[in-house]
This record gives structure tokens, sequence and C-alpha cells, in this order.
């Protein structure tokens, strides 16, 4: 059994972290995750963030969840924000193109054009 | 939804909308009955009778983006389906409470899939509020989850912490496979 002495070491090793963390605005990924978002696959894209959030060690990232964001057949969408920069909305994400938008948007700050919304219109105008 | 799992991480979406602190969800599989109950039970701020008695209907909602709410329609449909029930009941005030129950031999039951990963879900959507208590059990042998054992082991390190939902994934992990080895060595 996992043990809660485990989870006293992490507190001990972690709260600098997290108080750092708390003074200053980080990067923000956030999951649609209602019934529409569930239903095209949120929940791995979701959990594909935190795997590779917490792989690179990014100290900076939190990976929350909303409702539904309006455009149910863009499912799963997920917003993207980084410290002062306008939200980015990427669409019918799959776990698949989770790496790539974590190495190429959050740590080096370009955004994935053709995974964003503005994308996925100019594909349904053609 | 292809799992039960994802209905179960839907439908408790409505317990966090709903402001709830507690959220208890039980899996419960009894193979003597045949039967798979699943419950969902918060102290949300609950419904009144009139939204209590359309919200099975899928054009009940409370948001406001569209006119459709398909969570708990399509979750009543998947049991009613399976020779099984779904009754919900609620007090404002006090919380709302849904359980369903499958017949576990129907063929059309969906496969309950990553019960593990709708709680990792849920656990990193909602970090600070609400606390989730999960109870997986088949026959005789059960697990209990509660983050609020863990929250208390972690003061104000919070939940979403990656080294935490690393732990909260073993410890699941570890459960499940301690109820679910039980059980096939029983059934083979």
């Amino acid at each position: 059994m996992k043990s809660f002495a485990e989870l006293e070491a992490i507190r001990q090793k972690t709260l600098d972290q997290v108080n750092l963390r708390r003074e200053h605005e980080g990067t923000r990924v956030v999951v649609g995750m209602a019934t529409c978002g569930i239903a095209a696959g949120a929940r791995p894209v979701m959990l594909a963030f935190l795997d590779e959030v917490s792989k690179r060690g990014l100290l900076d990232v939190t990976v929350a969840q909303t409702g539904c964001i309006g455009m149910c057949r863009l499912e799963p969408m997920v917003e993207i924000t980084l410290p002062g920069q306008p939200k980015v909305t990427y669409v019918k994400v799959t776990p698949e193109m989770v790496s790539r938008i974590v190495t190429e948007h959050v740590v080096n700050g370009r955004v994935v054009d053709e995974y964003t919304i503005g994308a996925a219109d100019a594909e349904d105008q053609k | 939804m292809f799992e039960l799992s994802l209905h179960i991480l839907d439908l408790v979406q409505n317990s966090i909308t709903a402001g709830a602190t507690l959220v208890v969800i039980e899996v419960i599989y009894d193979t003597d009955r045949d039967t798979l109950t699943i419950t969902i039970k918060d102290d949300g701020k609950g419904m009144d009778e009139a939204l209590l008695a359309r919200v099975t209907s899928p054009f009940a909602t409370t948001r406001t983006t569209r006119k459709v709410g398909l969570g708990i329609p399509m979750f009543k449909q998947c049991a009613e389906m399976c020779d099984g029930t779904f009754t919900i009941e609620s007090k404002l005030g006090e919380g709302t409470c849904l359980t369903a129950t499958f017949r576990r031999s129907h063929l059309d039951l969906p496969p309950l899939g990553d019960l593990i990963d709708t709680m990792r879900s849920l656990i990193l959507g909602s970090p600070d509020k609400p606390d989730f208590r999960l109870l997986y059990q088949i026959d005789e042998k059960e697990f209990c989850f509660d983050t609020r054992e863990i929250r208390q082991a972690l003061g104000p390190v919070p939940l979403n912490e990656p080294a935490v939902m690393e732990w909260i994934h073993e410890a699941l992990k570890e459960g499940f496979d301690e109820v679910e080895s039980t059980h096939n060595e029983q059934s083979e």
C-alpha cells in the first residue's frame, strides 16, 4: 500500500516550490470537460498534458478544467494562456498532439498554428 | 460515451458545479445478484422539485451556452437499456444522490473503462474543492479512496502538484489491483 509517509516527504520537498508558484503568474492549460468534451475524448488529453508537464518538470504550468466552451463539434478543446499573452484555443486535440503543443508552445512560446481554432475555421471555409 | 467511467466523470461535474464539498462515488459489483450499482452522492446545493422533475430530459440544463443537457439522460438510458434502473433524489440545500443499477451480464453493458483515469481527471480538474471518496467493490472485496486523508497529510501542498498526482495514480492502481486480483482468483 502507498504510505502516507511518502506524502509527508512530498510535502517537505515541494512546499517551497508551491509557495514560489503562488507568487507569480504561470502558464495555464485549460481543458473543456463538459459532456461534449468528455464524449469526444477530453479525459486522455487532460492526463496527457499532466504527464508531459510532470515529465518535463515544468514548475509554473497548471493543468485545469472548464465546462462547455461552446463549440461542441470542435471538442476536445484546450485553451492555453502564457503569462502576459492572449489565450490560444486548440481544437480537436488528441493525446498524440499534446507533446508537440507542450514543446513548441508552452516551453518555447511558438503557437502550433495548424492545431488552433483559426486553422479549423479556415478549413471549414474552403 | 463508450465507458461507464466516462459517464461518472461527466456526472460528477454536475456535483462540482453545484458547489459540493464532498462527492461520494460508489461502484459495486454483486456477482450473486448479477448487478452493477453506481452511486454518486454530493452535498451540493441540490435541486428544487421542478428542476428535479425535468432533469432527466435532454432539454433540461443549467448552462447558458446551449439548450441541451445530455449527461443525466444518457446515463439513464444506458442503465435502462441494461435491464437496470435509474433514480435521482435531491433536496434543495442538502445535495443530490443518483443511483443506477445495471444487469452485469447484459450484452449492452458498456465496459467500466478506466475509473482510475476518471478519478485522476476529477482531482486534477478540481484540486481545491470538493473532496472525493471512492468505494470500489467486487463482492466482499473493497477498496476505499478518500482525498480528505491525502489533503490532511499534505497540508498546504495542493492535490494537483505533479508529485502528488503521481502518488494518487500509484495508490489507485494498487487498490484496484488488490480488489480485482482476489476476484479473478475466485472465479477461476
